[in-house]
């Protein structure tokens, strides 16, 4: 309640006659944004999603040990449309990510990515493999990486700390969600002989026809 | 962990490497009688050693002749002739007694222009399973399945059914009379078959680690920076995104309408099912009975829908995905979409050392580490005729055991979610499991990814601390709870209403599906391969196999519960002991960072707590496994779900696949 305390009720508004009396001590002034902000960091919801072992240890940090509702954090949902924090938590799949990016996009707004362990954020041990997505960074956007292979359920409650650091700091003069505009859709990505990124068809299709035409595709 | 990850100094030159010969698909081409992987290079002998008859395999030769049956090099036997296959497995298993396929696999030997499919067909009664290989050319095309056919093994032993869809997925090899022959781990339309050796990954660098590129004149290089498309993708020349329509679920939902029989099982007497109604759309009747034709009248007629549960669904234990078929609330057919978490173990398997394989057991199946280690370990240690010091089998046996308890409480913990319990039983064990961690990652480093296993040995002591921390937990702190997990469930009348009765799955069939664990114990099979065919120094201790015959969810529950109490025993027998042995005797040999691993084959397991984990490794001598092959028994007591669930309501589908307890990690590896 810090930012609430500091930006308590000035002396000279507490001395003037026109505040009932009633009312001294009780009014607050902030800024808005620091509200706003106050109340989202503490109640995201995080989604219900586990992908690998790094589910295991999100579970442990749910659990009563490391106890994730001490930050307001602990309600998670299975549905998409009721959270609004993605944890990736685990090896991202060639078969799975047209699922992630689907989940995402179902997510409404003020949505947050955590990129939990090594697989999430770069492929991890993982990497080399041909089903292997490296990192969900390519497709979706992360706001908080960690590293670990699982990563601690202390590195997760971490992930959470900065990622509150990362919410109070926006403010909702620039914030994309009450923008005018298009909403931003990623595209869902598509299973073909490999994975294909719609938004790199026209990059794809062209190397595979200088490839075709036996030139390097540099 | 720091004592061996020193990299390969000068002392072990390059050159100490099998010389890896450049594998262009081309070059397969002629069908070469030479020794079996060899790479040039290593004093080759004239073709290597031909196995020796077990007296079961001698008595297939007679029965057979010599020219079907033949000594397979290394180990088992050859069937020379494809077409008589199923009628040799039908002689395996209904004369010899070999109930139940352990696993079957493939091995592509493309220096000698074929695949090997391997069955390990192993009796439920216990021993040792024996080894069938087949033959078959492998082509050089890189998109097409081979052009003979194995005959599909579905009939003989349903648990064929997603192994061989896997061999088909991973290697091409077709299956004749195969009920629903589609890719399993990837998906429909995937651009070649990866664990050919021809097939290279996008990232491809090697044929084998230690890759010299990673370095490139002291400078890190990312693998996007590599490859031409600057991402882990890679597309056949002229492909052409645009034009492009991927309809990946077509083949499971044609599968799903009709088309398609279910598998076909010989009739032993067993589960009769009743017959599958036509398909989505069709109009069946309501009622089975038969109230003067009331089943035929229109207004009484429903449709069936198809409903996808997963793969991102709060009851399927990860990533799965079950299409289930419902008439009502009642499934009449699933299917399982695997897959979504296929990290390519295998493929990395064969470039890693084989001492960088064992974090990456670890994360097979991810609740109980350890004992993933141990079956490889063990594996490669029989490959290698190395045996760890006595202190060290101790060590395995308590970390081996105390993750079976861990890993059954999660289980009973999350079933019990499954059954509506949500999360309040879950929080209570994860309490326990949490103390069995700390001592996890106060021995070796971590809490879930413990790398612990060596070849001949563990990485790390326990303590005189650590083992009092690990007396407390196995005479105190693990029987009060599971005392208390017993007093707050065992008997509740709820769960007990919503799990008898529900997916049973009776023994003949279980074993016709290759069912292992705590489920075929459930059942009323007493197989548990620490007794079956003792690994490691079990056969020392004294402990009791639960033996269930309910068949169905509650009886898998209570075998979970009482498998504890006798992980408990063994724990406490093995620290009682531990005093006996040398502190700090916990490597047999010296600390090696390069392991060599004399030319064979070998097929090792393990009891884990989901039931038994395999690996079916093959040499050629060198540094890395040519093969390297997973027998998961989560994926393979899979295959069972479709006839436990079938008949029963929706919502039990999803208890039973709790009660089967799968991990997602090993499922699709």
């Amino acid at each position: 309640m810090a930012e609430l305390t500091n930006a308590n009720m000035p002396e000279e508004l507490q001395n003037d006659p026109r505040v009932p009396d009633d009312l001294k001590n009780n009014v607050f002034i902030t800024s808005l944004d620091k509200i706003y902000n106050w109340g989202r960091k503490r109640s995201v919801w995080p989604m219900l999603f586990g992908l690998a072992c790094c589910a295991i240890e999100m579970i442990a940090t749910a659990a009563s040990r490391h106890d994730l509702s001490r930050f307001g954090w602990e309600l998670m949902r299975a549905s998409p449309r009721q959270a609004d924090l993605m944890i990736v938590s685990g090896t991202v799949t060639k078969k799975m990510i047209p699922q992630i990016v689907r989940l995402y996009n179902q997510m409404p707004e003020p949505r947050y990515v955590i990129a939990m362990g090594a697989c999430a954020t770069a492929g991890g041990p993982f990497k080399e493999g041909y089903n292997v997505v490296s990192g969900v960074d390519k497709f979706i956007p992360v706001d908080v990486y960690i590293t670990g292979c699982p990563p601690r359920p202390e590195a997760l409650l971490h992930s959470f700390i900065k990622l509150q650091e990362k919410i109070e700091k926006q403010s909702l003069r620039n914030v994309p969600w009450y923008r005018k505009g298009e909403e931003d859709v990623i595209p869902v990505p598509v299973l073909g002989p490999d994975l294909v990124d719609p938004r790199r068809a026209q990059e794809i299709k062209g190397k595979a026809e200088q490839i075709a035409e036996g030139q390097p595709a540099a | 962990m720091a004592e061996e990850t020193t990299p390969p100094t000068s002392a072990e030159p390059a050159a100490s490497k099998p010389a890896v010969p450049a594998r262009p698909a081309a070059a397969a081409g002629g069908a070469k009688p030479t020794a079996a992987a060899k790479p040039a290079g290593h004093a080759a002998p004239k073709g290597p050693p031909l196995a020796t008859l077990t007296p079961e395999l001698a008595q297939l030769q007679q029965q057979f002749g010599e020219s079907v049956i033949a000594p397979a090099p290394y180990v088992g036997v050859l069937v020379n002739d494809l077409g008589k296959l199923r009628e040799v497995m039908t002689y395996v298993r209904d004369q010899l007694g070999f109930d139940m396929l352990a696993n079957a696999t493939a091995v592509d030997y493309i220096k000698e222009g074929y695949i090997e499919v391997v069955y390990h067909p192993q009796r439920s009664k216990g021993g040792e399973p024996i080894t069938l290989k087949v033959r078959v050319p492998r082509g050089n095309d890189p998109v097409a399945p081979t052009e003979v056919a194995v005959p599909s093994l579905v009939p003989v032993y349903a648990g064929a059914e997603f192994q061989e869809r896997e061999i088909y997925d991973m290697f091409g090899v077709r299956f004749e009379g195969h009920p629903d022959l589609r890719r399993i781990l990837t998906w429909e339309g995937f651009y070649g078959w990866p664990l050919r050796k021809d097939w290279r990954e996008p990232y491809y660098e090697g044929d084998t680690k230690p890759f010299e590129s990673r370095w490139p004149g002291g400078h890190h290089q990312l693998a996007e920076e590599r490859v031409p498309w600057q991402d882990n993708v890679n597309y056949p020349p002229g492909f052409d995104p645009l034009n492009f329509q991927a309809n990946p679920d077509a083949g499971l939902y044609d599968s799903m309408l009709g088309g398609v029989p279910g598998v076909e099982v010989e009739p032993n007497g067993q589960a009769q099912r009743s017959p599958q109604p036509k398909g989505v759309g069709a109009s069946v009747p309501v009622l089975d009975r038969n109230y003067n034709n009331l089943a035929d009248d229109e207004e009484l007629q429903t449709d069936q829908i198809i409903v996808n549960m997963g793969p991102q669904h709060p009851s399927t234990h990860g990533v799965l995905r079950m299409v289930v078929k419902l008439d009502g609330e009642t499934v009449t057919d699933l299917k399982l979409v695997l897959g979504y978490l296929h990290r390519n173990h295998e493929k990395i398997g064969e470039r890693n050392t084989w001492l960088h394989n064992i974090p990456y057991t670890d994360r097979l199946d991810y609740i109980c580490g350890i004992a993933n280690e141990l079956g490889y370990v063990i594996t490669v240690e029989k490959m290698m005729g190395i045996k760890p010091t006595e202190r060290a089998e101790y060590l395995r046996v308590i970390m081996t055991e105390l993750t079976r308890i861990e890993s059954h409480f999660w289980a009973i913990g999350f079933l019990l979610n499954d059954l509506g319990a949500f999360y309040t039983p879950a929080l209570y064990f994860i309490t326990e499991r949490d103390l069995i961690l700390d001592l996890f990652e106060s021995v070796t480093g971590s809490r879930l990814m413990c790398n612990y296993m060596r070849f001949g040995g563990v990485s790390r002591d326990l303590t005189e601390d650590q083992i009092m921390r690990a007396r407390e937990l196995a005479f105190e702190r693990i029987p009060r709870k599971i005392d208390e997990l017993e007093q707050l469930l065992t008997d509740n009348e709820i769960i007990k209403a919503r799990t008898i009765g529900v997916g049973y799955l009776p023994a003949e069939r279980s074993i016709n599906y290759s069912l292992t664990g705590p489920c075929l114990r459930a059942a009323g099979v007493p197989y548990d391969i620490r007794r079956v065919d003792p690994y490691s120094i079990y056969d020392r201790f004294d402990f009791d196999i639960p033996v269930f015959y309910g068949a169905d969810v509650y009886d898998r529950y209570r075998v979970r519960v009482a498998e504890m109490r006798q992980s408990l025993r063994i724990v406490q027998q093995a620290l009682n002991q531990l005093d006996q042995t040398k502190p700090g005797d916990i490597q047999a040999g010296k600390k090696a960072y390069n392991h060599r691993v004399p030319a064979g084959q070998a097929y090792g397991r393990v009891e884990t707590p989901k039931g038994e984990l395999g690996f079916y490794l093959v040499s050629d001598g060198g540094q890395n496994a040519y093969r390297y092959h997973v027998r998961s028994s989560s994926f393979i007591n899979l295959n069972s779900l479709k006839e436990m669930t079938v008949g029963q309501k929706v919502a039990d589908a999803v208890v039973i696949l709790g009660s089967l307890d799968i991990v997602l990690g090993e499922v699709d590896r």
